[in-house]
């Protein structure tokens, strides 16, 4: 990834504890349902892009949307879990996430 | 249409999917939407990516340090400068390979790929079963790629569900000391820039 053109606009940073909304509605939803109302971590903030969910209807993709990578470990997603340690990171746009206090 | 309108169909059974394709083709060249010159030019331009770009970047990355460090700080920036054409990736990111860390890609949602850097994904990419297993078992994944990782290695897998294509940089096999770029270069598979495998061993086994 080339250097930040712009400072992202999104809520988090890097290190950040996030919840995943569990969110369901009708249209193009690039967050996939395992990792919906779970938790994890902002591993890194890759910037703004314009949003998929709108331009996968023609429309013009704005605002755009803070993409991040954020990780979760695996038995956060899966309960009980033999490597406690591995994690899937899964890139999610900042209207997908709230802060976990 | 009828069967005469100056391009070959193939002579065999087609499918019904196949059968579709060939008539939206046949109906954007009779309205000028596209031309034959077009589809031949697309036609080149796939076929020209391929893993070997992949196996380029990897194998200088191994020898030069400095290429190395602007491979990971800039990916896309470091493609132009070996002569590949990354422009069609929106955003790129290469995940290095640690003797205690192993990346792993997936898409979960579709099939999203660096083609330009890996060619098209194999089919078992974008099969059901891998999209899930990538996920709920990459270890089980990786044992049938032939790999066996310890318990204390960490596995990450990432699920490129957005702007971002992700390759895997793998670390360099033991043994290749000395030994030239294009040599290395044969040692990078497609699989091991997916993260399900290493590279070729130095001496095959």
């Amino acid at each position: 990834m080339g250097p930040a053109v712009n400072e992202p606009t999104g809520k988090f940073k890097s290190g950040d504890r996030v919840k995943v909304k569990f969110e369901d509605r009708p249209g193009h939803l690039r967050t996939p349902w395992y990792i919906r109302g779970k938790t994890g971590r902002i591993e890194r903030v890759y910037g703004d892009f314009l949003n998929p969910e709108s331009l996968a209807f023609g429309r013009d993709g704005l605002p755009k949307r803070t993409l991040y990578s954020v990780a979760f470990r695996h038995p956060d997603i899966f309960g009980k879990s033999p490597h406690a340690g591995d994690k899937v990171l899964v890139d999610i746009y900042d209207h997908w996430l709230e802060p976990m206090l | 249409m009828s069967d005469d309108h100056g391009h070959e169909h193939p002579k065999h059974e087609l499918s019904y999917y196949a059968k579709r394709i060939y008539a939206i083709r046949d109906l954007l060249l009779e309205k000028g939407v596209i031309t034959e010159k077009d589809i031949q030019c697309q036609v080149e331009y796939q076929e020209a990516r391929s893993p070997a770009n992949g196996a380029k970047l990897v194998s200088r990355a191994w020898v030069d340090p400095a290429f190395k460090r602007r491979f990971i700080a800039d990916p896309k920036a470091a493609c132009a400068e070996m002569g590949i054409d990354a422009t069609a990736i929106n955003e790129f990111v290469v995940l290095e390979n640690t003797e205690k860390v192993r990346h792993m890609v997936v898409c979960t949602l579709c099939s999203c790929y660096p083609r330009p850097i890996l060619g098209r994904p194999p089919d078992w990419y974008k099969s059901f079963n891998y999209r899930q297993r990538a996920v709920a078992d990459p270890r089980g994944v990786m044992r049938e790629f032939g790999l066996e990782l310890p318990d204390d290695v960490e596995v990450r897998v990432h699920d490129s569900t957005a702007d971002i294509r992700y390759i895997v940089l793998p670390l360099r096999p033991r043994g290749t000391e000395g030994w030239s770029e294009m040599d290395l270069a044969k040692l990078v598979t497609r699989d091991s820039m997916i993260g399900v495998m290493d590279p070729l061993p130095a001496i095959p086994d």
